[in-house]
């Protein structure tokens, strides 16, 4: 059952994908003010909700590598993180697009899209901390230190930039329910479920993916240093060879 | 040795060994003086008034000369690997960055100590009704930035682009208490009540006590090799 | 495996390892290390480069984690037990002295001192200096000291904290013959028969006669474990070139 979830998972996103399409094209209202383009709200708001996802899940999957010392959980962090840094790029570039035709800039200093701007460097910085690493093990010990520290960060940025802006610009004002027309609101909830399926279907690929890179390096040493016991000179510098 | 002993032990050794060389004293002061007069000259301040714009310049400063003590004060545990003394130490290694904090507020409040006058003066402001807030401010501030700063040098550091990597990572996680420092100064060099700034006040307090025991408990990790 | 006059001890050695791993990604620096070394042994650890020598004593020195096996000090594994404590009963003298340039000689002792928690003031350090032959100079900055002289002071630092069991990683490197004999009787007065000691060296002329045992590793394995007795430095080279079947470089101390 277990090695079927990803199959499951895929093939449901692949069913919600077209009719999420259907939806935000077809379904839900223009709405009043800003006509078409207001349709991208259905990607961006998903995508800050999956940014969020991945933030989360790399803290906890950090601090439980840190607890336990065990590989999948760091993969699963960085994992994580990647997804978190993917969906946060599309959020900073629907954010854009989508004001643009409406108020003629392409940034606002909006609250929200400011300090998902600086969400996004923490998270590239995590990722090119790793990079920067000598071995595995550092890069997820360093890695696990920051994404820890970023996730406590992230409400007190959020925080520290709403109060700097004074108020935030009620229209781009997301609210949870109430204002929301009902067949957008179910548009909204929909693709925020497509959005979740494709971060799952992502996420465990990725693991997977990440799981193997671990298998192969291990069967690597250890073919790489079994002693020559036959022919001679087969092994790399063996004794006698 | 107590706990806060080693504290004290680490830190003085810092400024003792600081003392001896002034390697990043004079550099760090040069520095940050630097920056005023940069900005001295990139804006009118005939037009503009410093309370608005001064407390960011400032900051600014700080920030930056910030970055170079923290390189710099780990840079010297790195050579000729001094760090695995500490390492091999039977100490609590908190205890280590505690006392790493407290040096690089020192020398952060060095450079605030020099640079709030002098701008003072090249900007024609005064300051000394309200010293001791400011000098509230100062201090909270600088504590978060360093508790925080010093927790990824530490890590940076021990790479080969420590000098990139240290700012693209602290910068953003130091967004709150930059922008808690700027309105504290700018509303205290404006002569408002407290309860105007209150809330930035408590944010830097918060901020400080939150990563202070979040980098005690992860100290370990960052070091271990 | 024990070298003959070594009594049998009751206690657990100082350290036992078994099986020990250490991976760098896909490098094993070591293989399956088996040893034990027991209270006042005096193990010679030597090997080609990247034969793993200094890993092994990294580990020891719980600079390092081990990735498989087990490793035992005084019957304790480091990874459970309180390192603390453990760290408390070891001393490292590496090829890097671990000293701060701009501090004079005695407060460098001071500031080790107190970090291991002893009571330091001057008038210690200036005992612990005097051991070492640098009373004379316990004012001065480390930076104007020789090599020969911060590798002294890196020992008096070594040793401040009477460790039961010292951890040597090349430390005659960059000494002249002058500074690597002085080293060497200095170690002999307050190592031999008092401490446990694990040498990870190049130059085995000096260090030889301080040792009780041989141990030669190649890639990640011990290849030759052998007490050190009736050797000499010519025997000891030619049993190292057979064994190791690579061509020996010249000891740097000549």
């Amino acid at each position: 059952m277990r090695a079927m979830l990803p199959r499951i998972l895929l093939a449901l996103t692949a069913l919600a994908v077209p009719v999420s399409l259907h939806m935000v094209f077809l379904v839900a209202p223009t709405e009043q003010k800003m006509g078409v383009v207001q349709r991208i709200f259905y990607y961006h708001v998903p995508s800050a909700f999956m940014a969020f996802l991945g933030v989360g899940v790399c803290a906890i999957m950090s601090a439980l590598y840190l607890w336990r010392k065990e590989r999948r959980f760091d993969i699963m962090a960085h994992a994580a993180a990647e997804l978190g840094v993917l969906f946060c790029t599309i959020v900073l570039i629907t954010g854009p697009i989508w004001a643009r035709p409406i108020w003629g800039v392409w940034w606002t200093g909006e609250v929200r899209l400011t300090s998902t701007l600086i969400l996004w460097l923490i998270y590239v910085g995590y990722l090119l901390l790793r990079e920067n690493a000598d071995n595995r093990e550092q890069a997820a010990r360093w890695g696990a230190v920051v994404a820890i520290v970023g996730a406590l960060d992230i409400p007190i940025i959020y925080k520290s930039v709403e109060w700097w802006r004074g108020l935030h610009p009620k229209v781009l004002k997301i609210s949870g329910g109430g204002g929301l027309d009902p067949v957008m609101e179910r548009t909204l909830l929909f693709c925020t479920i497509t959005f979740l399926l494709l971060f799952a279907t992502l996420f465990l690929e990725r693991v997977r993916l990440g799981l193997q890179e671990e298998e192969i390096e291990t069967l690597e040493h250890a073919i790489g240093r079994r002693p020559a016991t036959a022919a001679p000179g087969t092994g790399p510098g063996g004794i006698g060879s | 040795m107590t706990y806060f002993g080693i504290v004290a032990l680490v830190a003085a050794k810092d400024l003792r060994t600081e003392l001896r060389s002034r390697e990043q004293a004079l550099s760090l002061m040069v520095f940050a003086v630097l920056v005023l007069v940069v900005f001295n000259f990139a804006f009118d301040f005939t037009i503009i008034d410093f309370k608005t714009l001064g407390p960011g310049i400032l900051w600014v400063a700080f920030i930056f000369s910030g970055v170079l003590a923290l390189n710099h004060s780990f840079r010297i545990e790195r050579e000729q690997d001094r760090i695995e003394g500490i390492l091999l130490a039977p100490i609590d290694r908190s205890a280590f960055y505690l006392g790493k904090v407290l040096s690089t507020v020192l020398f952060m409040g060095t450079v605030e100590a020099v640079l709030v006058p002098l701008s003072a003066i090249l900007f024609n402001q005064s300051i000394t009704p309200r010293l001791g807030l400011m000098i509230l401010a100062l201090v909270l501030n600088t504590i978060g930035f360093a508790a925080v700063g010093t927790l990824f040098a530490a890590i940076t550091t021990q790479t080969r682009r420590s000098e990139v990597l240290l700012p693209l990572l602290l910068f953003p996680a130091a967004v709150p208490i930059a922008l808690a420092a700027v309105r504290t100064t700018s509303h205290i060099l404006a002569g408002r009540p407290f309860a105007r700034y209150a809330n930035w006040v408590y944010m830097s307090a918060a901020y400080d006590l939150i990563f202070i025991a979040a980098a005690v408990l992860l100290f370990d990790y960052a070091l271990q090799e | 495996m024990k070298g003959a006059g070594v009594p049998p001890e009751p206690a657990a050695p100082s350290v036992a390892a078994r099986g020990l791993v250490k991976m760098y990604g896909g490098f094993a620096a070591l293989d399956g290390i088996d040893l034990d070394i027991g209270p006042g042994e005096s193990v010679l650890l030597l090997g080609p480069n990247g034969a793993g020598k200094s890993t092994f004593l990294r580990l020891v020195a719980m600079l390092q984690r081990p990735s498989g096996g087990t490793l035992r000090l005084w019957g304790e594994d480091p990874a459970r037990a309180d390192r603390t404590a453990l760290r408390r009963r070891i001393g490292l003298l590496s090829h890097q002295g671990f000293l701060y340039d701009h501090l004079t000689a005695a407060e460098n002792l001071i500031f080790y001192g107190r970090l291991y928690g002893l009571a330091m003031d001057a008038g210690r350090a200036r005992k612990a200096l005097a051991e070492v032959g640098l009373e004379g100079r316990r004012d001065d900055v480390v930076r104007a000291f020789s090599r020969g002289m911060q590798q002294r002071l890196a020992l008096a630092r070594a040793l401040l904290h009477e460790p039961e069991m010292v951890l040597l990683d090349e430390p005659f490197t960059g000494l002249d013959r002058q500074g690597a004999r002085t080293l060497q009787s200095m170690l002999a007065a307050r190592l031999r028969g008092r401490r446990t000691c694990l040498m990870v060296t190049h130059d085995f002329e000096p260090a030889l006669p301080l040792a009780t045992r041989i141990v030669i590793l190649a890639d990640g394995r011990i290849v030759l474990d052998r007490p050190a007795a009736g050797l000499d430095a010519a025997g000891l080279d030619a049993i190292y070139r057979r064994t190791t079947d690579l061509a020996v470089p010249v000891p740097a101390a000549s």
